[in-house]
């Protein structure tokens, strides 16, 4: 359709205008993890020991970074279980707008969402101590990764939202999958520390595999198992949640 | 192939729907729906929550497929040309479907872009929209700040960007207050004067009798009559008087005294004590009649009042019994302003 690209930059820019206008949006998807920086830095460091150069600020920050993108992906559910709640959408598949465009704006509005979310972490974990070890491009594509994490999650997000379509129920159960992923995880503390039950999923679920190979990248260490691991988990992932959305989409 | 859809196209009615019948898992919403809107009128379908007019409405904008049957809007079938249908149609459902962190000027903006106007067209076309609308003093401020009244007018505004040619209206005034209601009519009626096709859905009879040229009424997922307003209130017999009789064990001694009123059986309730009669167009005369029959048998009543038909009334009057919404709400009876003879009046006031 010729108005694909059209009609998916002005969903972006839509997405994007809406976000910036609601202060509890920006709370939620840059200054909690700020906190969340902040919190664990100075709190926890002294308190859970762990073995790389540079101190608990160097273990810390890859996992915040993708914990962040994960979290910043949840307002995706919530912004489409509000949409369709409201007649938006189905006035927007009343239109001749292109079909895709509006989950293309959406996941486009989103990830440009969490880039900024990612770097403004990024640079808070300068301010407190967090230094990269590896070099540049061992840096650039750390970042890349939480960002593919985010959007993957983005995803797993606009399922959730496209077929559950209540605002406050998304709400409630973006805690009871996401909290888990991003907190049972190698994301704050070492998985080797955490009960033996609790070991099996923090080391198989994908968001340590990822924030492993994040770790890598940015510290030094093995890169090779858990790149192809995350690109695995990812790729799946999207395979899967991907054409789940699309069908969802056009059940509304 | 083209050319002949153009030509059904340019003639024919604006709406077209035969057979029409949709499913939802065990619940048939629709159970063959038969409709036809001439160009340039207001079609008014009226029916309880639950009947199938948000279903109709659904798959006329092309939301919905239709299990069985057809449905063309100017020449367009909603299923093979949904994108052509798009093009022409405009949809304000029941819940105003606006971003309500954006402000006006920018929903309707942005409307405009996702309609595919030049950008200078898209805000020409919301100045004149807000301005029309009576919203341009609010017109940056985010929607969040609107009055009810305001979100439906911007709503209504939103449908109306692209300039279709033919509108579906899903329960316009649902839950306006009276005054809000009567400014959506004016709105609405505008609308009609310039030539759009309006397809509206409705609870209440009086806004379909004021708005629509054609009535259908819909029940349980089938079309159980249609008509113009007039042929449909004669049908239900015209107003109606009614009042409560306190005391309950003469309530049908009075439905007795005013049977004589009556077009057809008074409706008794023994439980509430209520009792009305369909008056046929005796209009106020009525009221006075059913004043002095009370009197003469000497039962006081509460409440005796003239009204208009309600949908009630429409349903008791074609299938026998109440209309059946999904919710089980008494159908809310909407009073004109300043109607002659809809005072609630004791008894023994008039004498």
């Amino acid at each position: 359709m010729r108005f694909g690209t059209l009609d998916a930059l002005t969903m972006t820019r839509r997405e994007l205008l809406i976000w910036f206008r609601v202060p509890a949006y920006i709370f939620f998807t840059i200054i909690q993890p700020v906190m969340f920086v902040l919190l664990f830095r100075y709190l926890f460091s002294g308190a859970i020991p762990v073995r790389v150069q540079g101190g608990y600020v160097n273990y810390l920050m890859p996992g915040i970074i993708a914990q962040s993108a994960a979290f910043a992906s949840f307002g995706t559910a919530i912004a489409l279980a509000r949409q369709i709640q409201k007649g938006v959408i189905d006035r927007f598949r009343s239109m001749p707008i292109a079909r895709s465009a509006i989950l293309t704006g959406r996941l486009a509005s989103d990830t440009l969402r969490l880039t900024l979310t990612v770097v403004v972490i990024l640079a808070v974990g300068y301010g407190v101590g967090f230094r990269f070890r590896n070099g540049w491009g061992p840096a650039i594509l750390m970042m890349l990764l939480a960002i593919a994490l985010g959007v993957v999650i983005c995803c797993i997000s606009a399922y959730v939202g496209l077929a559950i379509r209540d605002e406050e129920s998304v709400g409630s159960f973006g805690l009871v999958w996401l909290f888990p992923l991003t907190f049972v995880s190698s994301a704050f503390v070492p998985v080797y520390s955490m009960p033996g039950w609790l070991q099996a999923f923090a080391n198989n679920q994908p968001v340590s595999i990822v924030i492993d190979e994040m770790r890598s990248l940015a510290l030094g260490g093995p890169l090779v198992l858990h790149g192809w691991e995350s690109a695995v988990w990812l790729v799946g992932i999207l395979a899967v949640f991907g054409p789940l959305a699309v069908r969802a989409y056009r059940k509304v | 192939m083209r050319d002949a859809r153009l030509a059904v196209g340019r003639e024919g009615p604006a709406i077209l729907v035969e057979d029409l019948h949709k499913s939802f898992g065990a619940v048939h919403a629709l159970r063959g729906v038969d409709l036809r809107v001439e160009r340039g009128t207001v079609l008014g379908v009226l029916g309880p929550n639950g009947a199938g007019k948000t279903t109709v409405v659904r798959i006329l904008t092309t939301l919905l497929a239709p299990d069985k049957g057809r449905a063309v809007v100017e020449g367009r079938d909603v299923v093979r040309d949904a994108a052509a249908v798009r093009e022409i149609i405009g949809l304000a459902g029941q819940s105003a479907a606006i971003q309500e962190e954006l402000t006006g000027r920018e929903n309707l903006e942005i409307i405009g872009r996702l309609h595919h106007l030049p950008k200078a067209d898209c805000r020409r076309r919301a100045e004149e929209l807000l301005e029309q609308f009576g919203i341009a003093g609010a017109a940056d401020r985010p929607a969040k700040t609107y009055s009810g009244g305001m979100v439906r007018r911007l709503d209504l505004a939103a449908s109306l960007v692209a300039r279709p040619s033919v509108l579906f209206l899903d329960e316009p005034t649902t839950g306006l207050d009276p005054r809000s209601r009567i400014g959506m009519w004016d709105v609405i009626r505008d609308l009609v004067a310039q030539g759009t096709t309006l397809f509206l859905t409705t609870q209440y009879l009086d806004e379909a009798d004021e708005l629509a040229d054609e009535i259908v009424v819909i029940d349980h997922g089938k079309v159980i009559a249609a008509g113009t307003s007039e042929s449909l209130k004669n049908r239900v017999g015209g107003d109606v008087v009614e009042f409560v009789t306190p005391e309950r064990t003469r309530v049908d001694a009075a439905a007795a005294a005013v049977a004589g009123l009556a077009e057809g059986e008074p409706f008794v309730d023994t439980e509430t004590g209520r009792v009305a009669v369909r008056v046929g167009s005796l209009g106020s005369e009525a009221l006075v009649r059913a004043v002095r029959e009370l009197d003469a048998v000497g039962i006081e009543t509460a409440g005796l009042s003239l009204r208009r038909p309600s949908l009630d009334d429409v349903f008791l009057a074609l299938t026998g019994h109440a209309a059946e919404g999904e919710d089980a709400m008494p159908a809310r009876r909407g009073r004109r302003r300043g109607r002659a003879g809809v005072a609630s009046q004791d008894a023994r006031a008039a004498r």
